[in-house]
């Protein structure tokens, strides 16, 4: 089957203009593909640019060098030549990303905050609420912090929120970047089990997974990421 | 009188006040912006309406004079009694009897003829000044029509006394084209504006406008659909003549607060 | 998605004498997209905004918006009386300072109703109808539909000013600072309606702004301004996570953090 997913040649620096100039080399030829109904793993010490990587491919940070190709819809699309209006239509339908800290927005209640890519997708009103309620009780949030702002939950609690916006929608694509580092162990096992539905679905995740249990748990493979360097 | 050009003003500013005017009849409702003379009497007691009666006044002549909506007021006899001595003219408290008649708060209840002339003394022309100061932006407004603000007026009216409360001075169009304030007459007069034989000339001093409605032209107030324009009515009859379809003022006759209704045009 | 951009801008220069406002601005704002264009004061950023909303004339440059009925014209080859009644109808202005969008002497349905009666409503009983609508719509509590502007507090004031531009169902918003004279606690309220509001009924809206934290929440996109001029442009957390130009690092970097 096609890859959903296809990076080559992919590098990544920062130029620090406010120290002088400074550039911080972060990923330099990366290759790698995800296939449907896969799951591979990002595996390497800190600082080795794998939350780097994943924000590259939702389009969050800009490349130096190479292309990553996204299927979507039935099309080839590169996120790093693709316009923002396209890359925005790829979050909306496409790529799920499940960041380590949840941005929150004002005043929105929980529900609606994971409701909102269901929405964006297109789902109606009641759908979208309906599949978030479905999440945020999988995830053992209480009821009775549904229609609050999350603004003030715990850490847990806000990265759950992060997670069950991740999974309202059945993405093609989804990228995970430490999904389980806040959760306890029943939580960890709910997310394993998304995760796997995910996967039964036909989605290719790529993600970072902290947790040896759970990566062992839900990873096809592995891919050692060591600074600037990396073996397919 | 000696000393004085016949009705008081030169014959040059009546020139120029009579084109003005000529262009004013040809732009049924438009402002037209004339050299306003300093006249023997303060802005705000009719500087504008004399200027134009003094325009267009002839010697064979009869004037008639309303201010304050009635005959016998002091101004109303000051501006009789000084187009009497500076024109020579004929002067009349009778409608049908005036060839002019210039007004201050009323238009005669007796209907006027098509060889009869209005005069309308103006204090403030533009009807878009309330919600504008920039008369280079309420011109514009002018020029291309854009009146629809006008009905948040009578909007705020609606809101307030759940009814258009605006009782004088109430804004009209002109031949469907422009906008007009038709000075403070009451808007119980409004109707007789509408398609008159009459030639209707408003005056300006202050703000140094003329303006004017011709014979036989359409002039209609605005209102809302679901509140149109509707004019005061009385349930009493006036207690000198009986009419009972004129404009009636409220006159408090002794010490104890009694009061009867009388016509305000005593005609 | 509709197939071609609502408004598109092509090397739009304005100047003040020899001072330069704006230069060169060229992008392109497509159906339902918030564009955020940021910059601290003095970046052209407001001149820009004036430019394109048809309150200031470009020196050179081209606008080209999207008409309903003809299709894309250059706003400044149109007549007069078209531009302005696009801008009272297609078009919406949300001032930093809502007494410079409101009229502060008659009532807050009044405010809301002239867009309605400008373009020819003459029926009272529905001009309050959708008056006390939107004021709904707004979160301005309906029995205060008769109060003047006077009595309202900043942030419902501002809540009052979108209601006057929206009632007319624009497609183009212009905002300027629209958070800009709100204390902390209204700003957030504000900004969650402004969202909900963009969604909901599909506006494209062009926002200045020299709070970064009001760009992400609100803009699609952003556009970076500096003397005049654009120096970064790209996908909102895309300039804010990954800023490539040195003014627009700074810029990041310089943001407090509570």
């Amino acid at each position: 089957m096609d890859p959903a997913v296809t990076i080559a040649g992919l590098s990544k620096q920062f130029t620090l203009h406010v120290q002088g100039g400074v550039i911080l080399p972060v990923l330099s030829g990366v290759a790698l593909t995800v296939a449907p109904g896969e799951c591979v793993a990002l595996h390497g010490a800190s600082g080795t640019g794998k939350s780097s990587l994943l924000r590259l491919v939702y389009g969050n940070y800009r490349c130096q060098a190479g292309s990553i190709v996204v299927r979507h819809r039935g099309e080839s699309i590169d996120i790093a030549t693709a316009t923002p209006q396209k890359i925005l239509e790829l979050r909306r339908h496409t790529i799920g990303y499940v960041s380590q800290f949840l941005r929150v927005v004002p005043r929105v209640p929980a529900v609606e905050v994971v409701a909102e890519p269901g929405r964006a997708f297109g789902m109606s009103r009641l759908e979208a609420e309906h599949r978030a309620e479905r999440l945020l009780s999988r995830l053992r949030i209480p009821e009775r912090l549904w229609h609050l702002p999350p603004a003030t939950f715990s850490g847990g609690e806000q990265q759950r929120i992060n997670l069950a916006r991740g999974f309202v929608v059945d993405f093609p694509v989804l990228l995970l970047d430490e999904p389980t580092a806040a959760l306890d162990a029943d939580n960890r096992r709910t997310v394993v089990s998304l995760i796997g539905e995910a996967k039964a679905r036909g989605a290719a995740i790529l993600g970072i997974f902290h947790d040896a249990e759970v990566r062992e748990a839900v990873a096809d493979r592995l891919i050692p990421m060591r600074g600037l360097s990396q073996a397919a | 009188m000696d000393g004085y050009n016949f009705a008081y003003l030169d014959e040059q500013t009546k020139r120029m006040i009579r084109r003005a005017l000529l262009k004013a009849v040809a732009i049924p409702g438009y402002q037209v912006p004339f050299a306003s003379r300093e006249m023997p009497l303060p802005y705000g007691w009719g500087t504008g309406g004399i200027q134009v009666t003094a325009s267009i006044i002839g010697a064979d002549d009869v004037l008639k004079v309303i201010d304050q909506g009635a005959d016998d007021t002091t101004n109303a006899v000051s501006i009789r009694r000084f187009f009497a001595r500076t024109a020579g003219v004929r002067t009349t408290e009778r409608t049908a009897e005036a060839t002019i008649v210039q007004t201050r708060h009323r238009i005669p209840e007796a209907p006027l003829r098509d060889d009869q002339i209005i005069v309308y003394q103006v204090p403030m022309p533009e009807p878009l000044r309330w919600l504008e100061a920039r008369e280079t932006e309420t011109r514009k407004m002018h020029a291309l029509a854009e009146y629809g603000v006008m009905h948040v007026k009578l909007y705020e009216d609606v809101a307030r006394h759940g009814r258009i409360a605006t009782a004088y001075d109430y804004p009209v169009m002109v031949s469907g084209r422009y906008l007009m304030r038709p000075s403070p007459i009451p808007k119980f007069d409004n109707p007789k504006m509408d398609r008159s034989p009459m030639l209707q000339l408003f005056g300006a001093g202050r703000e140094k406008r003329i303006y004017a409605v011709p014979p036989y032209t359409t002039v209609r107030s605005l209102d809302f659909e679901d509140h149109p324009f509707d004019i005061q009515r009385w349930d009493q009859r006036c207690a000198l003549c009986d009419a009972g379809d004129s404009f009636l003022d409220e006159v408090i006759v002794d010490d104890r607060g009694g009061r009867i209704f009388v016509c305000s045009d005593s005609d | 998605m509709s197939s071609r951009p609502l408004l598109q801008v092509r090397g739009v220069t304005r100047r003040y004498g020899p001072r330069v406002g704006c230069r060169e601005v060229s992008f392109e704002l497509w159906p339902g997209e918030v564009l955020g264009v940021v910059g601290e004061s003095g970046s052209g950023k407001t001149t820009l905004l004036k430019c394109l909303s048809a309150q200031l004339v470009p020196d050179a440059g081209a606008i080209v918006y999207d008409t309903r009925d003809d299709g894309p014209r250059d706003i400044f080859a149109l007549s007069e009386p078209r531009r302005r009644l696009l801008a009272r109808t297609d078009w919406g202005i949300v001032h930093q300072h809502p007494v410079e969008g409101l009229r502060m002497g008659v009532s807050a349905g009044a405010n809301v109703g002239e867009r309605l009666m400008a373009v020819g409503a003459r029926h009272y009983g529905r001009i309050r109808g959708q008056a006390l609508d939107w004021l709904g719509r707004v979160e301005i509590p309906r029995d205060r539909i008769d109060d003047l502007p006077r009595t309202f507090s900043g942030g419902m004031l501002q809540r009052l000013q979108i209601a006057r531009n929206l009632v007319s169902r624009p497609r183009l918003v212009f905002m300027d600072e629209p958070t800009g004279s709100l204390d902390v606690s209204v700003q957030a309220r504000l900004l969650d309606l402004l969202r909900g509001l963009v969604a909901e009924l599909g506006l494209s809206v062009i926002v200045v702004t020299h709070d970064l934290a009001v760009a992400r929440l609100l803009a699609h996109r952003l556009m970076v301004m500096r003397g005049g001029a654009v120096v970064e442009h790209g996908l909102t957390d895309q300039v804010l996570d990954d800023p490539q130009h040195p003014y627009t690092q700074l810029l990041v970097a310089s943001i407090l953090h509570p």
